[in-house]
């Protein structure tokens, strides 16, 4: 069990750019950052790195802001 | 002020701003925040003729409609990423690296606030995270409090800016403290913009009369009954207040001063009997 965005999910062992994808997003989408228990994992990194059960990910967009 | 002052005579000009390695011709820079509907956001870009716009990072939202970014990109306009709503020098830095990565751009608008209520600066983390960010290589645009000692200690840290309030985030009070704005602006060497507090046009001219380079502002736009006319209104009022700073102003002065002449006054006293 891994937590994306605080939500559980089943998906042990996938990649961040499937993670992203479950999301609806694009892995050469713009203006995505995603870090992993607070450590960013560069775009690059997306297609190879695998999450582990207990991983926290944070996948984080734009949004309007002040 | 970093730029030089406007001159008015046979045609009006005006030095563009230099912040860091940018040069903007609009002074006003845009918040995307508290707009309802995209399409409103893009017209009050266009409205304002602003060159640079804040994003913030949130957790992706799967049933947002529209994409932000295609709207801005469309638009123009390069983006200046915050650090809304981190609490610690950490969190902050840790955000503008996640928005370096998102946007590829290393400009960040730099907010540490310290309570809820009034979402005002944290003074010390907020330097440490400035100190942090631009050893990083940021360019570093900081949110901070109407304090001529803070702005000072910002920019010897190396911001590329500095971003006084006028009053708290999205109060609409306008500029609580205008001597301290004027201390700000006479010791800074990089430019100085008046962040947060405008509440409409006339708040944006007083920034600019006191001498800001440039003005910040969201809320008072976003949150207008009519967001486009405000996004005209307070274009006009930054161009406005800054001709007026480089025009020069009269001193004030207790006692009126007649701009008639009191010479040569015609003897309309009747005849005596």
């Amino acid at each position: 069990m891994i937590v994306v965005n605080g939500e559980p999910r089943e998906r042990d062992g996938a990649t961040i750019a499937e993670l992203l994808a479950d999301l609806g997003v694009e892995e050469r989408a713009r203006g995505v950052a995603v870090a992993v228990n607070g450590e960013i994992v560069p775009r690059a990194e997306w297609v190879r790195q695998r999450v582990d059960a207990g991983d926290r990910v944070e996948a984080l967009s734009a949004m309007q802001g002040g | 002020m970093s730029t030089e002052q406007i001159g008015v005579g046979g045609g009006v000009f005006d030095a563009p701003l230099q912040i860091g390695d940018r040069t903007l011709r609009s002074r006003l820079i845009l918040g995307t925040g508290g707009f309802r509907r995209l399409e409103t956001l893009a017209e009050a870009i266009r409205a304002t003729r602003a060159e640079l716009v804040t994003v913030a990072l949130r957790r992706i939202d799967p049933s947002a409609r529209g994409s932000l970014v295609d709207v801005l990109e469309e638009c123009g306009v390069e983006l200046l990423p915050n650090t809304a709503g981190c609490y610690t020098a950490r969190d902050a830095v840790v955000t503008a690296r996640l928005a370096r990565e998102a946007f590829a751009t290393d400009w960040v608008k730099l907010e540490v606030i310290g309570d809820e209520r009034t979402l005002l600066p944290d003074a010390p983390e907020l330097l440490l995270a400035a100190e942090e960010l631009v050893g990083d290589g940021f360019t570093v645009l900081p949110y901070t409090n109407d304090d001529p000692i803070l702005a000072r200690r910002l920019e010897d840290v190396g911001c590329a800016a500095v971003m006084p309030l006028g009053s708290p985030i999205g109060s609409g009070m306008g500029i609580r403290n205008p001597y301290n704005i004027a201390l700000i602006v006479e010791r800074a060497s990089v430019p100085v913009i008046l962040d947060a507090g405008v509440g409409t046009a006339s708040d944006a001219a007083l920034a600019m009369e006191l001498g800001c380079d440039g003005v910040l502002c969201a809320s008072a736009i976003a949150r207008a009954e009519d967001p486009v006319a405000m996004a005209h209104a307070i274009r006009a009022a930054v161009e406005a207040g800054r001709l007026a700073r480089g025009a020069g102003r009269i001193p004030r002065r207790l006692y009126a001063e007649a701009s008639s002449p009191s010479e040569g006054m015609a003897d309309i006293t009747p005849p005596t009997e």
